[in-house]
This record gives C-alpha cells, sequence and structure tokens, in this order.
C-alpha cells in the first residue's frame, strides 16, 4: 500500500496489488502514443508501442538518439506536461491505469513505487541541496519517516550503493563528488523508498567506460536483492545485452522488434537490430576491421517516410517497404515480435533475389531457401 | 568558505582605499573656490588667502589628503562651511531615514515580486504572466520622479490618506513615522518590484527545465514544494546580485522622494549641499555612501556562498 | 558530423550511433525542454511574433525623435515666449495641450524637451559605446594583463555610487547639455566595458573563433568577421536598455534642477515645475503631459530593447 502517512487534509490514498506471481507482468504498456504540437508540426514521438514488463525481471529498450525511447520512458511515468502534448493509450501498473489517475495521485506513486534514474548524473541533483536532503526528501514524504530515521536511512543508501564513508558524504554536495559517484547517488534516490519498478534513462552515458560497468553491475545486484523490475533504456545493445531479460528495440518512434535477449541475439529478424549490433566492437574482431555504421538518418518524425521507416536505410529494403507498413508479427517462436517484410532469419535476408533499385543492391547476400521455409510471410500479426 | 570571504574583505579594504582616493579628488579637482561659499564673491583676496590658510587648502594636495583620511579615522568628518554643523551629525541624523526608506521599499519590493515570480513561471505565456510581465513593464517606466507626484497628487492631495509631506522619526512615534514613510517607499520600491520580477521570473523559467526539476518530480514531491525547495535557490543568483547593484544605487539614490516628500535623509543632505558648494558635506556624504556601497557588495558575495555551495570552491 | 569530444571517444558504438543530424537535434532538444514537465514551450519552440505592442513602441519612439529633431521648422510658438493672457488654460485649439502657470505652451515645451532627454540618452551612451565597448571588445579577445587592468579599474568604478558622482560634477562643471551629456557618457564607459567584454570574452573561446585561430586569420580579421557580429547584438540590446536608465538619470537631475539650465525645458524640470507652487492642483496638465510622455518612452525603449533580447537569445541575467 502507498499513500502518505501524515498527510493533511484528505488525499486520496489507493491501493496497489501486490504481485506475487512473477510470472504476472507488472507494467503493461498498450498502444502508447505521444505527440508533440510543433511550430513545424506534429512529432510523433511515440507512436503505438505496447509492451510488458514482469516483476523483478529487466527491460531493455534500444534505439538510436530520437528513437523515441527517452519520451516513451517519460510517457510511461507520466512525467510529460499535458501542454502541447498528446496522449493515448493505457499504461498499466500493479493494477491500475497510470495514464487515468490525478496528478496528486500520480505523485503517490512516482518516487514510492515507480523511480527514475536519469542519464546525466551531472545536471539530474539539485547543486545546491546535500545529497542527504535529496535522499530524505521522498523517505520523508513517502515513507513518512521522521528526521532522524530518514537520516539514519540515507546513510545506509549510501553505503548500499558503494559510497565510502557515507555519514560524511551525505553533508556533501553533489559538485563534490565524481561522476560514479554521483551516479551512484542517484540510484539510492531513486531505490529510496524500495519501488517496483525502475526507470533508468542511459544510466551510463554519461560516465566513464570502467565506471559505467560498475555503475550496471551495481544496479543489477540491488535489483536482485530487491526484487525489482528495471527498464533500462540505452542506445547501446551492448549494454543490455548480458544484463536484459528481453529488449525492445525502437527505430522512429515504434517497436521494431522485440524479443528475449537470447532469442534476439540467436535470431534477429530486424535488419536495424542487425546494423544494431553490427555497430557494437568486438574484442573477437581482429585489429583492422571497421565497424558498420548505419548509413543515412533517423526519420523526420513530423513526416514520416511511407511504408517501413527504416527503409530509406535499409540494405535489403524492396519496393514492397516502401509502399506499406509492416505489422509488429511473430514468426516460429510467439515472444519474438518484429516489424519487417523481409527479415533475416540467421543473419541472412528473406527478401527476393531480384535487386531492387537505388540502395543496398550490391550489399545485400543472395536470400537462402532455408530462410524462405523457416519464415511464415503469412504469419500472425500482432498489432495493427 | 573563511578563506573565499577573507579575500573578498581584502578586496573590499583596497577598494574603499581607492574610493576614498576618488571622493577626495572628486571635490578637490572640481572648478570652484570653497572660499567663495563662505565669505561670498566680494570680499578681498587677502581675506580669502587667509581662510584657506585656515582651511589648510593650500598645502599640497598628498599632504590635505593624508590629514583628511586621518581624522576621518578618528570620526571627524569636519563641518559644514555653511552652518558649521558637524558632518557627522549630519550623518547620524540623515542615514537613518535613508535605511528605513530602503528596507521598507525592499521588503515590499521582495514581497511582491518573489511570489509573483513564483506562481507566474510555472506557466509562461498564459494569461495571467502576460498580466505581470506588462505591469512590470509598466513599473520599469516609471521613475520616482514621474510616480511620486502622482501619487501625492491621488493619495495625499485626493484621497487624503496620507500626508504630502513630513517626517517623524520611528522612535518618537512609530506609527506615524510609517504613515509617513508608505508614500516615499511606494515611489522607489516600483522599479524594484519590475527588477526583481522579472529576472527571478526568467531564472526560474530556465531553472524549470534543468533535469534536477524532472528529478524532483519523478521523487513525486508537490509542485509547491518544487518550486520553494529546489527551484527557488538556484534562480535567485541574479536576483540577488541585481539586489545589490539597486539597494547601492538607493543609496543616497533615493533624494528624489526626499526631496518631494521634504524628508532630510542623506540624499536629500547631498542635493543641496552641492547645489550650496558645501564641500565637506559632498565629501563626507560621497565617502560614507560609497563605502556603504562597497560594504553592500561584500554583504551580496557573502549571501552568494549561503545560496550557492560550489561560490566557496572557487 | 561527430565533434571532436565524440571523435576521442573509445566507445565507438556511442561514437556512431550518437551521431546527430540538425532536425533530429531540435526534436532532442524540445523534448529536453519539456522534460520538466512544468513548461510551456512556447519560449523555446516558435520565434514568437514581434507583435502590436513591439510596433505601438516603434511608432512612439519614431515620434517623439521625428517631433525632436524638426521642433524648429514646426509651426511651434517659442518654448519660453510667456502670454500671460493665457495662464494655466486647459488644452485649446490655439493651445492643443493647454499652458503652463506663465502662459508657455505646453506643447511646444513638451516637444522641445523631448530633445533634451533624447540627446543626453543616446549620445551619451554612443560615448560610452564607442570607448567603453571598443576597450571591452578588445580587452575580453585578447586577454592579458591589460585585461585585468582594465577589468579591476571598471570594477572600482562601478563601486562608486554613480548618481552621487554625477550629480557632485555636474553641480560643480555646469549644467549645459554638451556637459552633462558627457558626464553620463563617461559615467556609461565603464558599464559598456563589462557588458562587451563579458561577451567578447565568451565568444573568444568558442569553437569557430578557435577554428579561426588554428587556420591563421589574423587577429584584426577574427575580431571583425568573427566577434564583432556575435557581439553587437548583446552590445545593442544593453545600449537601448542604458538609453532608458540614462534617460531616467537626466529626468532625475532635471527634476532637482540639476540638468540643463532653466529656462529651457527638458521633461524632468517640466514635471518638476508641475508639481512644484501648487500646480498639481491647480493645472495637473503640466506635470501630466511631460509624465505620460516619459513613461511611454521608456515603455517603447524597455519593450524594443526586451523584443530585441529575446530576439539574439540573451539572458535577462546579463543585462
Amino acid at each position: 500500500m502507498i499513500g502518505r502517512r501524515g498527510t493533511k487534509g484528505a488525499k486520496p490514498v489507493f491501493e496497489f496489488r501486490d504481485i506475487g506471481d512473477p510470472t504476472e507482468p507488472l507494467l503493461v504498456v498498450d498502444d502508447l502514443h505521444t505527440s508533440f504540437r510543433t511550430g513545424r508540426g506534429t512529432v510523433r514521438a511515440v507512436d503505438g508501442v505496447s509492451l510488458t514488463v514482469k516483476a523483478g525481471t529487466t527491460l531493455g529498450i534500444v534505439g538510436e538518439s530520437g528513437s523515441g525511447k527517452t519520451v516513451l520512458s517519460r510517457s510511461i511515468m507520466g512525467l510529460l506536461p499535458t501542454r502541447d502534448v498528446i496522449k493515448s493509450g493505457t499504461v498499466h501498473f500493479a493494477g491500475h491505469d497510470l495514464t487515468a489517475l490525478e496528478p496528486a495521485q500520480l505523485r503517490q506513486v512516482w518516487g514510492a513505487e515507480l523511480s527514475m534514474i536519469f542519464q546525466d548524473p551531472m545536471t539530474a541533483l539539485n547543486p545546491v541541496k546535500r545529497i542527504g536532503r535529496q535522499i530524505t526528501e521522498s523517505l520523508r514524504l513517502h515513507l513518512g519517516m521522521n528526521r532522524a530515521e530518514a537520516d539514519a536511512t540515507a546513510v545506509e543508501l549510501l553505503r548500499s550503493v558503494g559510497i565510502p564513508s557515507p555519514e560524511d558524504r551525505v553533508r556533501w554536495y553533489p559538485f563534490q563528488l565524481s561522476g560514479g559517484m554521483r551516479q551512484r547517488v542517484m540510484i539510492a534516490i531513486a531505490l529510496a523508498c524500495a519501488p517496483r519498478l525502475v526507470m533508468a534513462d542511459e544510466p551510463t552515458t554519461g560516465l566513464d567506460v570502467t565506471v559505467q560497468a560498475q555503475i550496471l553491475d551495481l544496479l543489477g545486484e540491488l535489483q536482485r536483492e530487491r526484487h525489482m523490475a528495471v527498464i533500462l533504456v540505452t542506445h547501446d545493445l551492448g549494454v543490455v545485452a548480458n544484463r536484459a531479460d528481453e529488449i525492445v528495440v525502437m527505430y522512429a518512434g515504434r517497436v521494431v522488434e522485440r524479443a528475449p535477449t537470447h532469442t534476439l541475439f540467436a535470431n534477429t529478424h530486424m535488419p536495424y537490430t542487425r546494423a544494431l549490433m553490427d555497430s557494437i566492437p568486438r574484442l573477437s574482431d581482429p585489429s583492422g576491421v571497421r565497424l558498420q555504421a548505419i548509413a543515412g538518418r533517423p526519420p523526420d518524425l513530423i513526416h514520416p517516410p511511407e511504408g517501413c521507416r527504416f527503409a530509406p536505410r535499409c540494405a535489403y529494403a524492396q519496393d514492397k517497404c516502401r509502399e506499406s507498413d509492416p505489422p509488429l508479427r511473430t514468426a516460429g517462436s510467439p515472444d519474438h515480435l518484429f516489424a519487417c517484410w523481409f527479415p533475416l532469419v540467421h543473419g541472412t535476408s528473406t527478401a527476393p533475389p531480384a535487386p531492387s533499385s537505388g540502395n543496398g543492391s550490391s550489399s545485400a547476400p543472395p536470400p537462402t531457401s532455408a530462410a524462405d521455409t523457416a519464415i511464415d510471410p503469412g504469419a500472425e500479426v500482432q498489432s495493427p | 568558505m573563511t578563506k573565499y570571504l577573507i579575500r573578498r574583505f581584502i578586496q573590499l579594504v583596497v577598494v574603499a582605499f581607492i574610493i576614498s582616493v576618488l571622493v577626495f579628488l572628486l571635490v578637490h579637482l572640481l572648478p570652484g573656490d570653497p572660499s567663495v561659499t563662505i565669505l561670498g564673491p566680494n570680499d578681498t583676496a587677502q581675506n580669502r588667502t587667509i581662510l584657506l590658510h585656515q582651511l589648510g587648502l593650500n598645502k599640497p594636495l598628498w599632504n590635505q589628503y593624508t590629514i583628511w583620511l586621518t581624522a576621518v579615522f578618528h570620526g571627524n568628518l569636519g563641518q559644514s562651511y555653511l552652518n558649521h554643523e558637524s558632518v557627522t551629525h549630519i550623518l547620524a541624523t540623515g542615514a537613518p531615514i535613508d535605511i528605513e526608506l530602503i528596507v521598507l521599499s525592499q521588503i515590499v519590493a521582495f514581497a511582491v515580486a518573489i511570489p509573483l515570480a513564483l506562481v507566474t513561471s510555472r506557466r509562461p505565456n498564459r494569461p495571467l504572466d502576460n498580466v505581470a510581465s506588462t505591469g512590470t513593464f509598466g513599473l520599469l517606466a516609471m521613475p520616482p520622479f514621474v510616480i511620486a507626484p502622482i501619487m501625492v497628487a491621488v493619495f495625499a492631495v485626493g484621497l487624503h490618506w496620507f500626508p504630502a509631506t513630513g517626517y517623524v522619526p520611528f522612535t518618537k512615534d512609530p506609527a506615524a513615522n510609517l504613515h509617513d514613510m508608505v508614500l516615499p517607499a511606494l515611489a522607489i520600491t516600483a522599479g524594484s518590484i519590475a527588477v526583481y520580477y522579472r529576472l527571478l521570473r526568467s531564472d526560474l523559467i530556465s531553472t524549470l527545465q534543468e533535469d534536477f526539476i524532472t528529478m524532483a518530480r519523478s521523487k513525486g514531491l508537490s509542485n509547491r514544494r518544487i518550486m520553494l525547495r529546489h527551484a527557488f535557490r538556484p534562480s535567485t543568483f541574479s536576483l540577488l546580485a541585481a539586489a545589490g547593484v539597486n539597494i547601492g544605487a538607493l543609496l543616497a539614490g533615493t533624494f528624489i522622494v526626499e526631496w518631494l516628500f521634504a524628508i532630510s535623509g542623506l540624499g536629500y543632505s547631498l542635493v543641496v549641499s552641492v547645489q550650496q558648494r558645501d564641500y565637506l558635506v559632498v565629501q563626507g556624504i560621497s565617502l560614507v555612501v560609497a563605502i556603504a556601497y562597497v560594504f553592500l557588495q561584500f554583504v551580496v558575495d557573502f549571501l552568494f556562498t549561503v545560496v550557492d555551495p560550489r561560490v566557496i570552491r572557487e | 558530423m561527430p565533434d571532436d569530444r565524440e571523435l576521442g571517444n573509445t566507445r565507438a558504438s556511442t561514437q556512431l550511433l550518437t551521431d546527430r543530424i540538425p532536425g533530429q537535434a531540435a526534436v532532442d532538444e524540445m523534448v529536453v525542454s519539456r522534460q520538466s514537465g512544468m513548461l510551456s514551450s512556447d519560449d523555446i519552440l516558435v520565434t514568437k511574433p514581434l507583435g502590436a505592442l513591439f510596433w505601438f513602441a516603434i511608432g512612439w519612439l519614431g515620434l517623439v525623435v521625428v517631433l525632436a529633431v524638426l521642433a524648429q521648422v514646426l509651426p511651434l510658438p517659442n518654448p519660453n515666449f510667456q502670454n500671460y493672457s493665457a495662464i494655466n488654460s486647459p488644452p485649446n485649439i490655439h493651445h492643443l495641450l493647454g499652458t503652463d502657470d506663465l502662459g508657455r505652451d505646453l506643447l511646444s515645451r513638451l516637444i522641445f524637451g523631448a530633445r533634451v532627454s533624447l540627446i543626453v540618452g543616446f549620445a551619451s551612451v554612443g560615448i560610452g559605446m564607442a570607448i567603453g565597448g571598443t576597450l571591452g571588445l578588445v580587452s575580453g579577445f585578447k586577454g592579458g594583463s591589460l585585461d585585468s587592468m582594465l577589468n579591476a579599474g571598471s570594477f572600482v568604478i562601478l563601486a562608486f555610487p554613480a548618481i552621487v558622482a554625477v550629480i557632485a560634477i555636474v553641480a560643480f562643471w555646469g549644467q549645459s547639455l554638451l556637459k552633462i551629456t558627457i558626464i553620463i557618457g563617461v559615467g556609461t564607459i565603464p558599464l559598456m566595458f563589462r557588458v562587451v567584454r563579458a561577451s567578447s570574452l565568451s565568444f573568444a573561446n568558442r569553437d569557430f573563433v578557435i577554428a579561426a585561430r588554428t587556420m591563421g586569420a589574423i587577429t584584426p580579421r577574427i575580431l571583425f568577421r568573427e566577434i564583432l557580429p556575435n557581439v553587437v547584438p548583446v552590445a545593442v540590446t544593453f545600449g537601448l536598455i542604458t538609453v532608458a536608465g540614462v534617460i531616467v538619470l537626466e529626468g532625475s537631475l532635471a527634476f532637482l534642477g540639476l540638468s540643463v539650465a532653466l529656462p529651457t525645458p527638458s521633461w524632468g524640470n517640466l514635471i518638476a515645475e508641475g508639481t512644484a507652487n501648487g500646480n498639481l492642483s491647480i493645472n495637473p496638465y503640466i506635470m501630466l503631459w511631460p509624465a505620460f510622455s516619459m513613461f511611454l518612452l521608456l515603455l517603447s525603449i524597455n519593450l524594443i530593447g526586451d523584443r530585441m533580447r529575446l530576439r539574439f537569445d540573451i539572458r535577462e541575467g546579463l543585462l
């Protein structure tokens, strides 16, 4: 149960279901759309995204900058403003539709049951507040602790995120800490009230490579201890490869592929996901091997291209791809969704051999007959 | 922090010293002859020379300066050539009036500007914000010599709510004193309100776009708490600097309202003594006002360390 | 194109994927600006139209300037001619704005009085800009010991209460229009210096200037081609706001009888006249016209300055 102890007046206090069954989803996002009205037109930043997160598991959301992943995470939280923002779809969290909650009710969820770790620890901590205060704030608000209890808990939290001599550090200001330390503080803040779901929006992008892994390991450790669900938003497939249970790949505001992590890596269907994987440097690569960059740019979200949005950059694009939009569907395994007319199967394209006009004619590998049989083009369509 | 403040204090002493030189030169290098002020234009040349000798004005300039400065350190700023009132006495009677005017006007200015900015910055370009912004533009265009006569005409002459002129010391009759001070204080508060409001509003708007505000929101804090506990303090740097400059300008800068309401504060005395060529009074008031100004900047520097812990590190 | 920061990045995947494009950057920025959720986007996204108020302000400033320039040519009575048969007359066909307690035509005095405000306002800021601005431009760009000295000097001068100095100097030196303009003009030098220096300094370290330097561009060329065009909007905006301040200062001096000597009209001494000798209750027009004109003039200048500030995206705190 959440609610403010010691609240003045009649604040609505409502119950969240305890989800004992780990197979039951904690978060269900259904057909979420978020658009911004701008001077140039309407930007469809999130365009019909559906996903689920089970209690205690990790979902990775991956995409280039501008793919809508940050807006998606804010939309799920309900942190976006109401003015000039058009939203539709539902977000069910532990049995409640967050999109239907009043702002005052949402504030009881934020920080307590659902919290967020921000990308840049340099800017996401208040520069003129002691870090201890920034932690105790939510403890006192959501858990109704008194000052002494909250102070003691803050010290324990700092200790649990691996900050040395936390008794002294609580009195420090953010500028006195290194980037990695600040990100640890931010994790402490996010975890203060033992939330059930933590949204981590590029939590390590601003950090040194060596610190990145430490922070992610710390997060994973705390997640197991506390049985939290985590949504890890990143542009780097490498980050989520061995940390996420399931991965959602986003492109131009849409989910283009969604699968359990091992399935996704074992049999990538969407050429875009493949391209993301190819851009991860590997130690096993012989030196001198060039990383594969994805040519072109993410599309304009005000006037997205006709058909598949990735088609203009896709090495395997056919005429059909430029004409009609591929739906999200399954083939073979039921939990592997993808939006592609000619999916890759074990690294090879199912596109017809005739080279299409324009791009990709030389680089597209010839399809194999095995691929044709593995994918049933008439597979069940999941969402319109 | 102590180190920072000590450094600032040393700077203050140096600047104060330079200012004493400037004040001294200001009065001594200007055209005009104090003997004319004292003896009138028709006295003999011999009498003038005697007088200048008596006043020590025939000595070299640096010598006059050291004599003056030594006297200043002994609390002796000389006396008026005209009525022989000591300058320290003029300062002692005038300064409380200026201080009261400034304190009252600034309390009103902050009490209006801060809540208004906190309310309107949350929703910029909405009707309330537009009204407040336009209104403060209007205030900015009303200097005291425009607004004060209008206030006198309306509230004193027309409605008889407040006296048009006069001053009763606070120690004598606090109620009457405050009653007398309402119009003068309001006349100088208009500009301060406008400046403070506009600065705080624009800084709040940019602070509200910071990540740490979204972070605070994601903790479930109420909007009220976010505004007061997270957004306000980091938005006060420009406000603080502007308040330092503005209050500094009001030191002896209140002369218009003092003049109009016949309140003999320092500003009033300064203008009168300038018009009467009463050198030592001009010198004394200028020095005290300038030193007060520099000290005010020191106080502002100190407040910066309170508001922004990062300052100490620099 | 990845910038040099990204090129030095060992995380290849980051480098490839965060490769920004202009249109995308705009969307990212917008998203970021909306993150607080407590804001509307109007400030950030769309350049606001200048609006009717702005054109009204331009109109009023233009009208005042034109009338002041043409004052000699316009069919106005001598501003100092005392017509004893028409004392304190309300506005009428002969005296469009009425007359004062000495029978002088108020419209004529108002228009001639505007000259003083405008000349002192613009000319003294011009002096301050020419000297302080030039010094600031070079000093901020060059840096070094000269810069430190000038900077410290301007700090000390600004630590001196300007109003006291101006009153004292005007009283002792003389009250001609030229002298007042020079005194106030010299007083604005350190102000202009500081603002232009700060701006010049900030551009001196920008990438495009450093790029120009590394490509071997000579200093005067960088100064005029790269720095000056960027500093000018800040300087002009700040200058305009200072004009309003100077007009207030001159008005205050005139109100005390310390600006141009009587009977030359200026808005400040017209207001003082309208306030003195019970004129306020006998004939409020004497005070009303100049007070209202002054109000509109200051409003116009501040408004134009503010719109320019928004256009050039200069932070309010800077000015």
